[in-house]
């Protein structure tokens, strides 16, 4: 669907509502991302390396909530097991970086330091992973569906755990952050800019891929699967394919956070970070584009502000979450932003 | 072209169809009839597949498809324009028409000039529609995947006369065009005078099949209570 744009003009003239809906969105979307990209800025300019580093823990676990949004927002597919692909994201950075300091072989090929490889690597992997967890876990739906992703992450997570070669529970140190070419990826600035482009990326493929007929029978498939199926369009293959997507996205997060942090565990898997995804997609706006965005910033300001006060600030952010819940079910995005979301 | 035998199907243990059977003939407009509770839109759910029948044949182009899943039954080219408007609401009209569109004579500009309203409201979401504009948009989303029967089931049903008498040209102008279609509707002086064939359900069987002429008074006290 190549003519979706050329349909825009008729906006304004068609929808009376949402001329200046679309005001109001795009302003605090505009704030949001300006925000994000200039407190590290300004905080480059102050050398204060740390809180670079924190926008990019943020946009990081942003874009590993664009991922999930787009099963669980869009596609209406309550995936609490989003943990795997960001975990196996973040081993797919660490074992190509384990191989390529000490020159071994895995499986006849050699490591590899180069984002670049890494990053086709970890989405080639969480892709395959997605397909076949997708694949079975697709077939239920409901509490099941919830329960059976659960279940494949925890393999994921058990396997990681008791396999010494990488570390098992220790995890995987990553004693020079991968590289890139042209950028120096050390440099804590430089790989804030590189995980914020590649966030606006995610959610420019997911904006494109929900504006298509893709997006539109997705969401059909949410709304009414035998209405989509009585127009001759299985829901299954659609699912399947948004499923996978979805993976990819938040695999690659995982391998960005892994290089961030110079270090991937198990905990990367844990089934508590597939729970803190879901508590940041439901924080910023279920199905709203820019929800991950605005549920990271408040989840991690709030474990690192409220964190640093005292140990109990999940008591805080619970009470939070229930707050949106309770009155502003579109999240915080939409409490800003106001409006709908589309789809 | 459509050759229903026999058809029987239950809601669990409670038995709804006790055999119906009826026949379209390409380019035909066939009128499904009854009182309320005798089993249309339930020989329109086995059709399509959303409630399997248990027994009986469902023929359609030489070919049984009484075992298919709803999709497969779609696109052996039947269109359902179910009963209650059922657009996606959080869609917006031409999403809802593109979606689930599939090459065919049928398009978007097509469905527009058949449904002039719809082209004004292209890129509006579907719940901001009235009733029967919704209603257009359900019929033009079944036209979109290019249906070699389409089937509607209260395609009219507590629209305003104004809105009614659109939807009734619009599907003057499919039947002449040659469009087969299957029809549930309980206004008679419409559908009568284009209908080519009719028949009555009763209490879960086909009990009467004719030419419209046919219909007297006796038989429509009998069977339709008017």
């Amino acid at each position: 669907m190549t003519e979706h744009s050329t349909e825009r003009p008729h906006d304004t003239a068609a929808a009376p509502m949402g001329a200046p809906r679309l005001g109001r969105q795009g302003l605090v979307h505009v704030a949001l991302l300006t925000l994000t990209l200039l407190a590290p800025l300004v905080a480059h300019l102050l050398g204060e390396a740390y809180y670079v580093n924190l926008a990019t823990r943020i946009v990081l676990v942003a874009m590993a909530g664009v991922g999930l949004n787009l099963a669980l927002g869009h596609g209406g597919m309550i995936s609490f097991g989003h943990a795997a692909y960001f975990g196996v994201g973040g081993y797919v950075a660490g074992i190509s970086a384990y191989h390529a300091f000490d020159g071994s072989l895995l499986m006849g090929l050699p490591g590899s330091d180069d984002m670049l490889v890494i990053w086709a690597v970890a989405l080639l992997a969480c892709g395959l992973l997605a397909l076949a967890i997708g694949a079975v876990s697709l077939r239920t739906s409901g509490v099941y569906f919830i329960m059976i992703t659960l279940a494949f992450a925890q393999m994921v997570y058990y396997f990681a755990n008791s396999w010494p070669s990488y570390g098992g529970q220790d995890g995987l140190p990553i004693y020079l952050r991968n590289g890139l070419p042209l950028i120096d990826s050390q440099d804590p600035l430089s790989f804030f800019l590189v995980c914020f482009a590649l966030l606006l990326a995610a959610m420019a493929i997911t904006a494109r891929l929900m504006g298509s007929r893709f997006g539109a029978a997705l969401t059909m498939a949410r709304l009414n699967e035998t209405r989509l199926a009585t127009a001759g369009i299985s829901p299954y293959p659609i699912r399947l394919t948004a499923f996978v997507i979805s993976a990819m996205i938040t695999g690659l997060a995982g391998a960005l956070y892994a290089d961030l942090n110079g270090f991937v565990s198990p905990a990367m898997l844990s089934w508590h970070f597939s729970g803190e995804l879901m508590v940041i997609v439901i924080l910023g706006g279920v199905g709203r584009l820019f929800g991950p965005l605005a549920g990271a910033i408040v989840y991690v300001l709030m474990e690192t502000l409220l964190g640093g006060l005292t140990e109990y600030w999940l008591f805080f952010l619970g009470l939070v979450l229930l707050g949106v819940v309770l009155f502003a079910r579109q999240g915080v995005i939409g409490w800003l932003a106001g409006g709908t979301p589309h789809g | 072209m459509l050759t229903i035998t026999d058809l029987e199907t239950c809601y669990g243990p409670s038995q709804a169809l006790f055999g119906v059977s009826l026949h379209v003939e390409a380019g035909e407009m066939v009128a499904l009839m009854g009182r309320n509770g005798m089993g249309k839109t339930t020989t329109i759910r086995s059709l399509f597949g959303l409630t399997p029948a248990r027994r009986g044949r469902i023929e359609f182009e030489g070919r049984d498809m009484r075992r298919l899943p709803a999709f497969r039954i779609a696109r052996r080219g039947l269109g359902l324009v179910p009963e209650g408007r059922r657009c996606f609401p959080n869609l917006s009209v031409r999403e809802n028409l593109v979606a689930t569109a599939r090459p065919g004579p049928w398009d978007q500009a097509g469905v527009e000039a058949l449904f002039p309203r719809l082209a004004e409201r292209r890129a509006q979401m579907a719940d901001t529609l009235s009733g029967g504009e919704q209603q257009m948009l359900a019929i033009g989303r079944a036209l979109m995947t290019n249906p070699r029967l389409l089937v509607l089931d209260e395609a009219t049903e507590g629209l305003a006369p104004v809105i009614r008498q659109e939807i009734w040209s619009a599907l003057r102008r499919l039947k002449a065009e040659g469009q087969s279609i299957l029809i549930v509707d309980k206004s008679l002086g419409e559908l009568l005078p284009v209908a080519d064939r009719c028949t009555i359900l009763e209490k879960g069987r086909t009990a009467w099949t004719g030419r419209p002429e046919a219909l007297d008074e006796s038989l429509r006290a009998r069977y339709l209570g008017v």
